[in-house]
């Protein structure tokens, strides 16, 4: 089969050498104890920290792409969602395409006045959710998912997997999930690897 | 010139007004007589070995000997830009980036003055090369110090954020814009004051001294005004390269954030 994303001997302060290979559509979730890297491998396959290794996305080199799109392709949603402008919309891409935002907002249940919400006044539940849309926003191929459910409560959690799901499968994209809630775990199903040791590994427990 | 010579006498009365006041904080136990009476030294001893070698550099104007003065100059400039830093740039570019800057917009800044508008012959007359190119350097040094480490405070406060921009696609220059937009203006503030306070709030230390030394207060102003669009020149394009070079050198090649070129300073 097509290989997505394609990882060839990552090294990071921390981490690998590891070997990773994700095929289009497909879930993998990133396992491994508190403090094992599972954060720092999303960030070095963002590239937003310093790594070597060969990386590839659909064939092509990470080298040969420009950072921006590089990060554009293989958006890097972290637990904690940053926000700088005053008003939601403001942190969209420029050029967004509106049916599509709001095609993503119902997904995870959040209304169309939602873009124009002041960031003051969302709470982390929303700030979680209305994170995840905005990396849609940019029609990723690989998303990089640093415990997107963390703030949520049980409805929103599914409503969260699905969206993701359905993503995946319309957009034929790829995701890495950082999750610890073992019953989230049987949900998402699909391939589990575990971080231990700065190496990737299938888990004990299959 | 009438200027009225000052004998030791007069100095001794002064430095009298400082000792008093030692006296008093210390009778007052606010711990400060030590430094007060540290610092009042330094003056004095400083000060007079800065009038000896101006007069020697006055005594035997030559090119090379200006040039000297002004490169230790800017080097004792740069060494307080780096130690004013909380968090500065590690290895050499905690020294450069303050150091270059300075010397391009400092030293263009004088060299344009004496060669094009004030015009002694020759054009690098210690008389004047000297104390412009220090109230240059002087001024420059202060923004140059604020901007860099308001930059360097601000991208450490809000690399969360600058990190949220870049994971969404945005180039490094528009993730720091409003840390660099603070930075160029905490250093470009303290000179934009001055000349909006100029001749009302203060009378400028430059042209009370030159009416002090018997100059016509209007040749005086003259002289401050030039003074002080200079400072505010150099104090501006130095400010606004040192910080567009740190924030640059912020990021890598693909434009990662590397708060790992940062090492903490003395302050931290």
């Amino acid at each position: 089969m097509d290989r997505l994303l394609d990882v060839r001997q990552l090294k990071t302060a921390h981490l690998g050498p590891l070997d990773l290979a994700v095929q289009p559509g497909e879930l993998v979730q990133i396992t491994g104890a508190s403090g094992s890297g599972k954060s720092l491998l999303l960030r070095a396959l963002a590239d937003l920290d310093p790594n070597a290794g060969a990386v590839t996305l659909n064939g092509e080199p990470r080298d040969s792409i420009p950072p921006v799109e590089w990060r554009r392709r293989v958006a890097y949603v972290p637990a904690e969602t940053a926000w700088w402008g005053e008003r939601v919309d403001e942190h969209l891409p420029a050029d967004f395409a509106r049916p599509k935002a709001l095609h993503l907002l119902e997904q995870v249940a959040l209304p169309e006045e939602s873009l124009r919400w002041e960031i003051e006044r969302l709470s982390s539940g929303e700030k979680q959710r209305l994170g995840l849309v905005r990396a849609l926003m940019n029609q990723p191929r690989v998303l990089l998912l640093d415990e997107p459910t963390a703030n949520l409560d049980l409805e929103n959690t599914k409503r969260i997997e699905r969206a993701v799901r359905a993503y995946l499968a319309e957009e034929e994209a790829a995701a890495l999930w950082v999750s610890h809630d073992t019953l989230q775990r049987q949900r998402l199903g699909g391939r589990i690897l575990t971080i231990r040791d700065g190496q990737l590994e299938a888990p004990a427990w299959t | 010139m009438d200027l009225i010579s000052l004998s030791p006498f007069d100095l001794t009365l002064a430095a009298l007004l400082v000792v008093a006041l030692a006296g008093v904080t210390v009778w007052a136990r606010m711990g400060l007589g030590r430094s007060l009476l540290i610092a009042g030294a330094r003056t004095v001893i400083q000060l007079l070995l800065v009038g000896l070698i101006l007069q020697t550099l006055f005594d035997h104007a030559q090119l090379g000997w200006v040039a000297l003065m002004a490169v230790v100059m800017l080097a004792v400039a740069g060494y307080e830009v780096m130690a004013r830093q909380q968090r500065r740039f590690a290895g050499l570019w905690g020294y450069g980036i303050g150091t270059v800057t300075m010397f391009i917009s400092a030293f263009a800044v004088t060299v344009l003055a004496l060669t094009t508008m004030v015009g002694p012959t020759p054009w690098w007359e210690p008389q004047y090369a000297i104390p412009l190119l220090g109230m240059l350097l002087g001024n420059t040094m202060t923004g140059i110090a604020l901007g860099l480490d308001r930059l360097t405070q601000t991208v450490w406060r809000e690399r969360r954020t600058i990190e949220g921009r870049l994971a969404m696609g945005a180039p490094w220059s528009e993730a720091v814009t409003t840390m660099r937009r603070e930075a160029a203006r905490s250093g470009l503030m303290p000179t934009i004051n001055a000349m909006a306070a100029a001749g009302i709030v203060s009378l400028p230390g430059m042209m009370t001294g030159q009416i002090l030394a018997g100059a016509p207060p209007v040749e005086a102003v003259k002289y401050q005004i030039l003074i002080m669009f200079l400072i505010t020149a150099g104090t501006g394009f130095g400010t606004l390269g040192a910080v567009w070079f740190a924030s640059r050198r912020l990021f890598d090649t693909r434009e990662r954030l590397r708060l790992d070129r940062l090492k903490a300073g003395r302050h931290a």
